[in-house]
């Protein structure tokens, strides 16, 4: 038995040493902020260098001076100290000199933040929503929407396999936008609060229930850009970041129609018949993509914080309840309400906590269609 | 400056009680300054270990030693303990042995209360630190604990977070008000508020800044509490509140709370540059009026740390505006330390090479704390690395290395022995060389890209980690050397003298080494 283990712990370790000792991309050069990809982007960066070459000066003047002292005034060299402890003019200088330094710094930054400030509407506004741990996209004007989640594999991230290039920084679904229009970001909140930055756009813009805040930009070289999530939003705030694609405007209504034509297809399969396995199969998939990061892949929850669902009292018995929490939420938890999902995505997401982890033996063992989803959502006299 | 030295009444003993009583039961300055340092120490050592569980979660890509999880949770405990219990409760040990000595007081206006507002401060952080033991783990949403993540999305051991919270509000007011009543009234004859040295003032700026912003955070703790368990929304959106609130509720508190845990320092390092230079300070009076324009200033200056929460234009130059005038009076100060030094006669002994690590170290975080003022930039920096590497730069070889240079510089007054000099260095340059390779790398990561409270990071944020890691566990492990150069010096060493330093100047040098358990029962004359 004991040996068994110290086996088990010996293959651990040296698959662990094998992907250690994989040569990573090295970034020693990764010492600054970069241009990014739009006009404002780069005009930020301009300032950036401004301020800090200003406080390298500074800096070179004050600690010459003071190692300058340390050198030449040791009490060996200098065994007696000077007695002068003030002098009028050269404190009105260094009071007044730092002044006109900060004058000159805040009138392009000024100038810069104004620019930013530009609330003129765009040609396109997307509306983002951050939720634990994702985000959602809401073109406005061409009807598409869809969620956004980190696409690394979970064995990346816990040292079993090599780490993909683009580790931490890839979503199953990016956001896609023409080049050379103005983007408007209608930037908000579900759950907790969140922070949409895409440093390529210079755009860092807080996502907070109830508020909804703006940003724009205009990207004039079509590419893949990167962003990450700036807010502690709990567990998962390391790992829901942002993909923008920027492309053509021919290649955009390309991906636009493609997406219309999922969601209908999608909208035709509410209607269709479902056995309880095509559920179970398809709401496997919704499970580990929207509830495995509280209640866990094996529906144990965590204790204390996210409750079980294995053996839980209403996806055993009680379905209706069940599908009003998936809908409404619970006030006052950290469970929000599912109902942006689809109706198969609700119904098969349900279904699968009834039929799994032993759940389909000691409950009433029913299933959720996508109909009593859409009953659900009918008005109530 | 001449006093007369209190030193031989044994005709009526009051030396200290004996046992564990003398220290539950004390109302003396002197006690109690060494009750709040030892328990700073423990605090900075508990922190510091939870600094050690990030680094080393951080030293390679992907998840290794702990969860996301738990991770949050250390990152949350380390800086509340590092604020809270270690920086804050260190600098009113230094006051409690230091403010009555140099303005020729017996002891504290008010001993009792003194007493209390120590000995509620270890319940306090018995109450925050069992919270790691609670169903669903302890406080995991930073130290700023912005709600709704406080609130409604809080593990249950929040609630604990809170009772905690306000026992080391209450601990820091009546501390403080100790402080302000003791300088106001209890001044020697001659010991004019001008003639005041400058840690006295340093001291009596933050008392003021205390009363005035520990309520406020009292406040923000006490809703998060209604909005958990009484049913009210201060906070919740959903029922009409506003978690923007809390951010501007909270950096009210914030903002002053970082000069809090700064001017002392400033007044410490003052004293520390005049006596190895032997040389008096230069600019005593702008010194003074620096520190209050920088306390009246940082009243103003909350919003910087929200400048992406949407706030209007006009708010966002503003709060640029006054932020970057911070800079003059902060820049007054380290013009003033330079001159001090400049045709000084300089000598380097353990506490001068803290002090001048603090001026130069302390001035790079303040450079990068006015790249941060510039709100264009702020988009790119806010919630990076950049701001990580920032304020440690201010907090650690700002307000630690200030501590330290305190404890070598008054320890041999503390218990009549000299520290060892040999160690002392040793220790400074450990400690100099592994706070700059574990905050250095963190400018580059910041500005790289790398988010705070990321528990995994991207892979061209790799090497640099790997090497702030490594600067982190040498500045851990030569702080377990600082600990046996302070027990080693308690213990015994060469006597030293009642002057101690040749340049020192402050009523505390005329009293005995140790100095006597009472000190100045007659008050000393002052010209």
């Amino acid at each position: 038995m004991s040996f068994k283990y110290l086996h088990n712990l010996q293959n651990k370790i040296i698959s662990a040493l094998l992907i250690f000792s994989v040569p990573m991309k090295a970034d020693w050069f990764a010492l600054n902020m970069t241009r990014g990809a739009t006009d404002i982007s780069n005009e930020v960066f301009e300032l950036h260098m401004l301020i800090f070459w200003i406080c390298v000066a500074i800096g070179v003047v004050v600690f010459g001076v003071m190692f300058y002292s340390m050198y030449a005034h040791t009490k060996k060299k200098n065994p007696v100290a000077a007695t002068f402890h003030e002098n009028h003019k050269v404190e009105i200088a260094w009071t007044i000199i730092p002044f006109l330094i900060l004058i000159a710094m805040a009138i392009p930054a000024s100038k810069t933040l104004v620019k930013i400030y530009d609330d003129e509407a765009g040609d396109l506004n997307i509306q983002v929503t951050g939720y634990q741990w994702k985000w959602q996209y809401n073109y406005l004007e061409d009807d598409v929407s869809f969620f956004s989640n980190l696409s690394t594999d979970m064995d990346e991230i816990n040292n079993l396999v090599p780490k993909g290039e683009n580790y931490l920084q890839e979503v199953d679904e990016m956001v896609v936008i023409p080049v050379g229009k103005k983007v408007r970001f209608l930037i908000t909140a579900n759950d907790v609060i969140h922070s949409w930055w895409m440093p390529a756009f210079a755009i860092k813009q807080d996502a907070i229930p109830g508020f909804v805040n703006t940003a724009w930009t205009k990207v004039d070289k079509p590419g893949i850009y990167r962003g990450k999530c700036t807010e502690l939003c709990g567990k998962n705030h390391g790992f829901m970041p942002i993909v923008v694609k920027v492309v053509e405007q021919s290649e955009y209504d390309e991906w636009v129609s493609g997406k219309r034509e999922a969601a209908m297809k999608m909208a035709e399969l509410t209607t269709k018949d479902w056995t309880a396995e095509e559920l179970v199969a398809r709401g496997e998939s919704v499970y580990a993509v929207n509830c495995v990061a509280c209640h866990q892949t094996n529906g144990q929850g965590i204790s204390g914080i996210f409750p079980a669902l294995a053996g839980s009292d209403i996806v055993l018995n009680d379905k209706e309840r069940n599908i009003e929490i998936l809908m409404e939420g619970v006030q006052g938890a950290a469970m929000n309400s599912f109902s942006y999902l689809s109706e198969v995505e609700l119904a098969a997401v349900i279904t699968y906590t009834r039929q799994s982890w032993g759940n389909e033996n000691n409950g009433d063992g029913e299933i959720v269609v996508p109909k009593d989803i859409v009953d659900y959502k009918k008005p109530k006299i | 400056m001449s006093a007369v030295i209190e030193n031989h009444h044994d005709d009526h003993h009051h030396g200290p009680a004996k046992g564990l009583t003398r220290w539950l039961y004390t109302t003396n300055h002197k006690d109690i300054g060494t009750l709040y340092l030892w328990f700073s120490f423990a605090m900075f050592l508990i922190g510091g270990a939870m600094a050690m569980v990030i680094r080393a979660e951080l030293f390679q890509p992907g998840m290794q030693i702990v969860q996301p999880e738990f991770y949050n949770q250390m990152i949350t405990l380390h800086g509340l303990i590092m604020i809270f219990g270690g920086v804050m409760p260190a600098f009113v040990g230094l006051a409690n042995w230091l403010v009555p000595m140099m303005i020729g007081a017996p002891d504290m206006a008010l001993p009792r209360m003194n007493n209390l507002s120590f000995w509620i401060l270890p319940f306090a952080f018995f109450i925050l630190l069992s919270s790691l033991f609670m169903e669903g783990g302890a406080p995991n949403f930073g130290w700023t604990f912005y709600a709704p993540l406080s609130t409604t999305y809080a593990p249950p051991s929040v609630t604990f977070f809170i009772f905690s919270v306000h026992i080391m509000g209450a601990s820091s007011i009546m501390g403080a008000i100790n402080v302000v009543v003791t300088i106001m009234n209890m001044r020697a004859p001659g010991v004019t508020l001008m003639k005041m040295p400058l840690f006295v003032w340093s001291w009596l700026i933050t008392a003021y800044l205390l009363i005035a912003v520990m309520p406020v955070l009292a406040g923000a703790v006490t809703m998060m509490l209604m909005d958990i368990h009484f049913g009210t929304s201060f906070f919740n959106a959903a029922g009409g509140g506003d978690p923007v609130l809390f951010q501007h509720i909270f950096w009210f508190f914030g903002h002053p709370e970082v000069y809090i845990m700064i001017l002392p320092a400033f007044g410490i390092v003052s004293h520390i540059i005049e006596t190895f230079s032997r040389k008096q300070l230069f600019g005593y009076s702008s010194m003074v009026w620096a520190m209050l324009s920088i306390a009246i200033l940082s009243f103003v200056v909350w919003a910087h740390h929200m400048f992406t929460v949407g706030l209007p234009l006009a708010a966002e130059l503003f709060f640029m505006w006054a932020t970057m005038l911070i800079a003059v009076p902060t820049g007054v100060k380290v013009f003033n330390w330079i001159a001090t030094m400049f045709k000084g006669s300089i000598t380097f002994e353990t506490p001068m090479l803290f002090a001048i690590a603090f001026v130069v170290l302390f001035t790079m975080g303040g450079f990068s704390g006015l790249m941060l003022a510039i709100t264009p930039a702020d988009f790119q920096y806010h919630d990076t690395y950049f701001v990580v590497a920032h304020f440690h730069y201010v907090l650690v070889p700002g307000a630690i290395f200030s501590i330290m240079a305190a404890v070598y510089y008054w320890i041999p007054k503390w218990c009549g022995n000299m520290y060892d000099e040999r160690l002392g260095k040793l220790h400074f340059w450990l400690s100099f060389i592994g706070v700059n390779v574990t905050f250095f790398p963190q400018h580059f990561i910041g500005l790289a890209g790398m988010p705070r409270r990321y528990p995994d990071y991207a892979l061209q944020f790799a090497d640099w980690n790997m090497v702030s890691t490594v600067g982190a566990f040498l500045f851990g492990v030569s702080q377990i050397l600082f600990l046996f150069i302070v027990v080693k010096t308690v213990m015994g060493g060469k006597q030293a003298t009642d002057q101690v330093w040749e340049g020192a100047r402050g009523l505390e040098w005329t009293v005995a080494s140790p100095a006597p358990y009472h000190t100045f029962t007659t008050p000393p004359k002052v010209d």
